[in-house]
């Protein structure tokens, strides 16, 4: 993939701001469990960074796709990959059904301002008994005149405890399964709604994760996104904008854990050599160096085939089979990192140690791996699983 | 004296292309360097002269025309400067400026900026890669301008410029009318970064390119020839010697001592 100027120097600013505004607060944040988000989201906003594929008309940069993939890459080189997560969950994973499916009243009151970075956003769909199986979700919607009311729980909900509204997916018929869920707008400032615990966890701790829980919360009907009874298709939908920016991110952060090690063997003497002067460490790192150079391009693949149009099984599958790659590849590339850094390495006060944490998420988040083997299974006719 | 309204406030900013300051410099065959073989930014300080102009012209209105010498990849940091919010370009190049020195350089960027009216002319206080601060003084030498330098806020009134002028005590409040010529020190404000609408609206705007013929300067003025300096010889800075390390065994002060001694510090 050839970039532009333009993106080449756009790809600079992330670069930049990433180092300067947020990574000289990164051990902080991590110590905090939590990063402002109501600060940093405006200046996001202000660089344009928060609606690159959106409409202009909701205060969207009208860019295509690549131009994510340029954001993705670099702000996956924070040194706090929680903050990058919760950034990504504002562009790319609680917002794209309400640009898509939305109503132009829906969008300007919560659309527009998610853009500005004003409100920060959550995605509501796992449950204490739904995750890997969306479709078992019990989070309940009774529509009573004008108005949902809300009854049920969300788990592990990123942004939960600083969320000025939510992108919720819940039942909202009795049809079960696929069928009968909506998605459906709830700002967090309602009635009923509380935030039942902030969870700790084993990495990405400067993002703040959740349990919510909604007790006859009422929210106008008018809030659904799109159609009612869609959600879980929509969700779908939603899901491949997920996974696709979760691989962009993985390939800027895995590129910049590699440069580390290969310098750092470089560095480091033993038995009269540095450590980089061993064929084993040499073989085992462009091995590595390799793996990430074939998942990048397929990230680039990935992007490509969204910018010309193609179709959303095509879609489906490319963006299931990048989350599968960079999820397991991130698995190896911190845990060889970690390997040739040795003691030090292990040490908190080394970058490796968190980001071995951070990066085990990628297998679970967004799909568990199992979960997007089931769908290329699917979509590869090999069958149902 | 120039009254100056939101009509015509003109703003030059200098800026100049260097070698990122943590990469490895080459230098060439004639002694300068090889620009080409490091990785090029916008002079840091540059960055907060182009951002102080920005902003003069956000509480003043008026126009940011942001110019600066180099070689053909030059455009980039024109870009950068434009896509920040500057409303022109103005790239000065010429093979025969190849190893101006300050003197040289000076002359060329004062001929690109007369004439076009500027009431205000701006630079970054110093360029990373040669560190030398004398440029700014040059320029406003040569145009005949009022230089307020070592600037750590810039505000404008009427057709006054008024300058905290860093000093080793504190600063000192400077003020001159305008025209003249200001150079920024860091601090002095927060350079913006290029957002996504700055980098897309820069793609229009217009960067008009002057060579020597240009400018009206004869290449024996400027480039190698042109220089009153010249470097005659270099050498690679030899690697760090290895300290000298001192174990406290009761006379370890002494021993501090002895070695400040030595080196005439005490
Ligand atoms: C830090 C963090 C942030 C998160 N943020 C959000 C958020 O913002 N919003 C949100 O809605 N959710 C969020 N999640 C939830 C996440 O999407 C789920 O954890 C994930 O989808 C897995 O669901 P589960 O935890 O219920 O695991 P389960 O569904 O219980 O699955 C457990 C494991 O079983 C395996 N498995 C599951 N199904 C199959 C199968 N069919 N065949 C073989 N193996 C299988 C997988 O290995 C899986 O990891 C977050 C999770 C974490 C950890």
């Amino acid at each position: 993939m050839r970039f532009t100027e333009e993106q080449e120097l756009f790809r600079t600013t992330v670069r930049e701001f990433v180092d300067k505004e947020i990574n000289p607060h990164a051990d902080a944040w991590e110590a905090a469990g939590i990063f402002p988000a109501h600060e940093l989201f405006p200046r996001l906003g202000e660089l344009g960074l928060l609606g690159l594929e959106y409409d202009p008309r909701w205060g969207g940069q009208g860019a295509d796709h690549t131009w994510t993939l340029v954001y993705g890459e670099e702000f996956g080189r924070c040194a706090a990959s929680g903050v990058a997560m919760a950034v990504s969950v504002q562009t790319d994973m609680a917002t794209p059904s309400l640009h898509r499916f939305g109503s132009d009243e829906l969008k300007e009151r919560y659309l527009v301002p998610a853009v500005r970075g004003d409100m920060v956003a959550a995605i509501a769909v796992t449950e204490p008994d739904a995750g890997s199986d969306v479709a078992g979700l019990r989070t309940r919607a009774v529509r009573d005149g004008d108005e949902w009311v809300v009854n049920g729980s969300k788990l592990y909900i990123t942004n939960g405890t600083q969320a000025d509204w939510l992108c919720l997916l819940a039942r909202t018929s009795d049809d079960g399964g696929h069928r009968g869920m909506s998605q459906i707008v709830v700002p967090t400032d309602v009635d009923g709604f509380s935030v039942s615990r902030k969870l700790d966890k084993l990495g990405q701790r400067s993002s703040d994760t959740a349990e919510l829980s909604f007790v006859d919360v009422r929210v106008p009907v008018a809030n659904t996104i799109g159609e009612i009874g869609r959600g879980f298709q929509q969700q779908m939908a939603q899901f491949q904008n997920e996974r696709l920016i979760a691989a962009y991110m993985a390939i800027g952060n895995l590129q910049l854990a590699l440069d580390r090690t290969i310098t750092y063997v470089q560095e480091r003497q033993a038995f009269g050599r540095s450590l980089g002067d061993n064929q084993w460490i040499q073989f085992k790192l462009a091995e590595l160096v390799a793996e990430v150079d074939l998942t990048r391009q397929y990230c680039y693949a990935c992007a490509e085939a969204i910018t010309s149009g193609a179709d959303p099984l095509t879609v489906t599958k490319m963006a299931s089979i990048a989350k599968l790659k960079t999820g397991r590849l991130s698995r190896e590339v911190a845990d060889w990192c970690i390997q040739f850094h040795g003691g030090i390495g292990y040490m908190e006060e080394t970058w490796t140690a968190r980001y071995f944490r951070d990066s085990r998420l990628l297998s679970i988040g967004g799909g568990a791996d199992e979960v997007m083997l089931r769908i290329i299974a699917m979509l590869a006719g090999i069958g149902k699983a | 004296m120039r009254e100056v309204d939101s009509e015509t406030m003109k703003i030059v900013v200098c800026v100049k292309q260097v070698p990122d300051s943590w990469a490895e410099k080459t230098l060439g065959a004639d002694n300068t360097l090889d620009r080409g073989s490091v990785d090029a930014v916008m002079n840091e300080l540059d960055e907060y002269a182009v951002e102080e102009a920005l902003r003069l012209q956000e509480a003043h209105g008026g126009e940011v025309i942001v110019l600066s010498m180099g070689p053909s990849q030059t455009t980039d940091t024109i870009r950068k400067a434009l896509s920040m919010g500057a409303d022109s370009g103005v790239h000065v190049i010429d093979d025969g400026l190849h190893g101006s020195d300050a003197v040289a350089t000076s002359l060329a960027l004062a001929k690109a900026i007369e004439g076009r009216g500027a009431d205000l002319v701006i630079f970054g206080s110093e360029s990373t890669d040669a560190r030398m601060s004398v440029v700014p003084a040059m320029v406003a030498e040569r145009l005949g301008l009022p230089q307020l330098t070592f600037s750590s806020s810039v505000s404008v009134e009427g057709s006054t410029v008024r300058t905290n002028r860093v000093t080793e005590y504190g600063y000192d409040v400077v003020e001159a009318s305008l025209p003249a010529l200001v150079s920024v020190v860091e601090k002095i404000n927060e350079p913006r970064y290029p957002s996504f609408k700055g980098i897309m609206a820069a793609k229009k705007k217009k960067v008009e390119t002057v060579d020597l013929a240009g400018l009206g300067v004869s290449a024996d003025q400027v480039g190698l020839a042109g220089s009153w300096s010249a470097v005659e010889e270099a050498a690679a800075r030899p690697p760090k010697a290895k300290g000298t390390i001192v174990t406290d065994d009761g006379a370890g002060g002494t021993a501090i001592a002895d070695f400040l001694s030595a080196q005439k510090f005490i």
